[in-house]
């Protein structure tokens, strides 16, 4: 029972805090978010520089040979400076995707272009509907030579207009909601058979719907049988997005503690009312349930017995969920009116704790796969 | 960061677990994981085999029979004899007390009371509460005057618990009534046989008598009877408060009851399905565990940083152990009368008085649902109520 960080997380942990507090301030995400992909490729560099792109690769790749605890090190500042940069869909799911199911050649290809900062990926998984239930593909892929042909719809693919490769779940036998049958497959972003339409997201990220008539493929891992690794990987990417979460929650946390020292109405700061002081202390309480989990999802995300995997998860992004949304709502009533406008940052986080609540799987969803097990004790 | 116990530890689990469900008799168990109250001699059992086996009082000092445990193994001392429902030491002797005797005390007064307290050959009360002293205890107004070589004290404590049972009572009394609130106090111990100590019971809304009101009417005690220094007894209670933050979140009573509903809604009906089918039961049983496994999980990063906070000076994040800790006991409450439906509602007081719920209506573990729930709302309010504990984090955290 530890926990404290190694040297190297150490290390790790504040240079990435440093890079965030100096080069992502609020007014330098408001030009980034301006530029056409909507996110910095001076940044995209920068991590790459820093080996952030290559931190959960293996050393003969060229990666940094990192796991569960330095991505959750990375994404908690990343939460902090409400990074806009496509981190969680190249590295944390489609690096994921790539270390779990591609072969020694696909992995030597394509990995290093990761890690020097050349190949962006979106993961294609979700359907109009299909919701959060990972089983239920109807996209097609059918054997064609070597490859496959893929035909269908995907919704919301994170950072799915920027990805030079995208990979896709597709449906290689079974019915539309059968486990088994669901294969996952590369396919370049500009074959012929593609189309994307790109778009902003509520919190200023980016995503696309894409279709895909006779688009070329080619199969990462089993093609009758990848749900294992799309579960795994998005149980990586849940543990992910918490530690995001967490960083985002703390920064509100502490602008709005800051914001009701400096605030005066009636004559003293509005932080001296006993009243908003116990909210701001349920807020604390929250983050604290909230970080206790993300360590959890942080922990368990590693482990090989994916049913316990998989429960544990759920019970984080459950809780992510409620401290998230509580807290974001929190922030905003106890800053009053200013929270409310784009120029003030906590209305930022607001907004981005609205859309992790949503991602991977709402509250009620992780609380309803959640009733369906054993219990967590 | 790991976050699994090493293999030491693990051992040291399955060594406790090992000797609790051996040692202490199981009818005590069963009572405790069922919520129900325990009779004097049940209470004394238990600690006497625990202190028989060193397992009593292993937060004090080595040299008074204390274990140099780490934070994590008290942690699992602490996991293990609630999930196994064996009944906590005598907070008042063991973690009240004696270890304010043991640091304060004059090594006559720790040769004189120490052991008898752990072994519960004396049983302590606390005569700290008034009427007019609640979560403002420093208000307190029964005082102590200096007669010759002894005491006098006058005035009235109440929420004393077990004061039914009690042989002493160490009692906060105003020593200086000229001095500012929290300076004229003093921590005095009197027997309970002194002449002019009253016992008036107090029945709480579950119908039982845990409680009680104390009155001191001229009671005349030694003045060696003084803890610590003159006028210094708030730090013998602010030390005293400040012990044992980390046990009171219960989160292994709360685990222990989360799996016993967990059982017993495959016994109870509804729709003509056992209840545990009732994705809505399942849903609210989720969420609370959800709820746990997060406090758990902040009681595990509290105790790993123990080692940073001075004993009797806690961690300030462990406030939220006891917000979290009593909402989410209570929430057990409440799915326990869930899960028994209408049989929460028949009542018969026991003979005793203890609260004990002997029905003979509806299953066994029916009886006691309502009781609890109505008794566990004290949770909330005792040991510096949840809003004291938000006004701490409010100063010592957030800095307002």
């Amino acid at each position: 029972m530890d926990f404290d960080f190694s040297e190297d997380q150490r290390l790790l942990k504040d240079s990435v805090d440093r890079l965030i507090a100096d080069r992502y301030t609020f007014e330098h995400r408001r030009t980034f978010i301006k530029e056409p992909t909507g996110w910095s490729a001076e940044m995209w560099a920068q991590y790459a520089e820093l080996g952030l792109l290559g931190l959960p690769f293996a050393e003969d790749l060229g990666g940094f040979g990192g796991g569960q605890i330095e991505t959750a090190q990375v994404m908690e500042a990343f939460g902090r400076g409400l990074v806009l940069e496509p981190y969680l869909a190249t590295v944390v799911i489609g690096g994921g995707l790539l270390r779990h199911a591609g072969s020694e050649e696909q992995q030597a290809e394509l990995i290093p272009q990761i890690i020097a900062g050349d190949l962006k990926l979106a993961l294609a998984h979700i359907e109009r509907h299909s919701r959060w239930n990972l089983n239920d593909v109807a996209v097609t892929a059918k054997k064609e030579g070597s490859g496959y042909v893929i035909n269908g719809e995907k919704s919301v693919v994170i950072h799915g207009d920027c990805a030079g490769q995208l990979l896709v779940t597709a449906r290689t036998a079974g019915a539309q909601r059968d486990h088994g049958g669901i294969g996952l497959f590369l396919v370049d972003a500009t074959d012929a058979g593609v189309s994307r339409k790109g778009y902003p997201t509520q919190d200023g990220l980016r995503a696309a719907e894409i279709s895909f008539a006779n688009a070329h493929g080619v199969a990462l891992g089993d093609p009758g049988n990848a749900l294992p690794v799309v579960e795994r990987v998005i149980d990586e990417a849940i543990a992910a997005i918490c530690s995001e979460a967490v960083g985002g929650m703390a920064e509100m946390l502490a602008i709005t503690v800051d914001y009701m020292k400096q605030r005066k109405q009636f004559g003293r700061a509005i932080g001296e009312f006993q009243v908003l002081q116990h909210r701001a202390v349920d807020m604390f309480a929250n983050l604290e349930q909230a970080k206790s989990m993300a360590m959890y999802a942080t922990m368990m995300a590693a482990s090989d017995n994916a049913p316990e995997r998989r429960q544990a998860l759920s019970a984080a992004k459950v809780q992510i969920g409620k401290s998230g949304k509580s807290i974001g709502e929190e922030a905003v009533q106890l800053h009053g009116g200013i929270a409310m406008t784009m120029e003030y940052k906590v209305g930022h986080y607001f907004k981005r704790m609205t859309m992790i609540e949503q991602m991977f799987g709402s509250t009620d969803h992780h609380l309803a796969a959640l009733a369906d097990g054993n219990g967590l004790f | 960061m790991d976050l699994s116990f090493t293999p030491e530890e693990a051992a040291f689990r399955q060594e406790l677990r090992s000797f609790f469900t051996t040692a202490i008799p199981q009818s005590i168990r069963t009572k405790v994981l069922e919520g129900q109250h325990l009779t004097k001699a049940e209470i004394i059992t238990a600690q006497r085999i625990l202190n028989a086996h060193g397992l009593a009082v292993v937060n004090w000092p080595v040299a008074w029979g204390g274990k140099d445990w780490t934070p994590v193994q008290v942690y699992i001392y602490q996991d293990e004899m609630q999930l196994n429902g064996v009944p906590s030491p005598l907070a008042f002797n063991t973690s009240m007390v004696g270890p304010v005797i043991a640091q304060f005390g004059t090594e006559a007064q720790k040769k004189r009371y120490l052991a008898e307290a752990a072994n519960l050959d004396v049983w302590w009360c606390q005569g700290f509460s008034e009427p007019g002293a609640g979560s403002d205890l420093a208000s307190l107004r029964t005082k102590a005057e200096r007669v010759g070589d002894t005491w006098v004290i006058n005035g009235q404590k109440t929420w004393t618990t077990l004061a039914q049972h009690a042989d002493w009572i160490f009692v906060l009394c105003r020593t200086d009534p000229t001095a500012k609130k929290q300076e004229g106090i003093s921590f005095i111990l009197a027997d309970m046989k002194t002449p002019g100590i009253t016992v008036r019971p107090i029945q709480t809304i579950d119908g039982g008598h845990e409680v009680n009101e104390v009155f001191f009417d001229n009671v005349i005690v030694p003045a060696e009877n003084l803890v610590g220094e003159l006028h210094k007894g708030w730090d013998c209670a602010k030390f005293l408060l400040g012990n044992e933050r980390t046990g009171i979140a219960r989160v292994g009573t709360s685990k222990a009851r989360l799996k016993r509903i967990r059982e017993l809604a495959k016994l109870e009906f509804a729709g003509g399905e056992a209840l545990i089918n009732d994705r809505k039961f399942r849903e609210k049983l989720a969420a609370c565990e959800v709820e746990l496994k997060a406090l758990e999980m902040t009681q595990l990063r509290i105790v790993a940083d123990e080692k940073n906070h001075a004993k009797g000076k806690p961690n300030p994040a462990s406030s939220i152990l006891k917000l979290k800790g009593s909402t989410i006991q209570q929430t057990t409450t409440e799915l326990m009368m869930e899960l028994v439906g209408p049989y929460v509602m028949p009542f018969a007081a026991s003979d005793e008085g203890d609260g004990r719920n002997e029905t003979g209506y509806g299953p066994d573990y029916a009886a006691g649902t309502g009781p609890t729930y109505f008794n566990w709302r004290k949770i909330s309010i005792y040991g510096g109520s949840n809003e004291i504990q938000r006004n701490i984090v409010a100063k010592a955290i957030l800095g307002f």
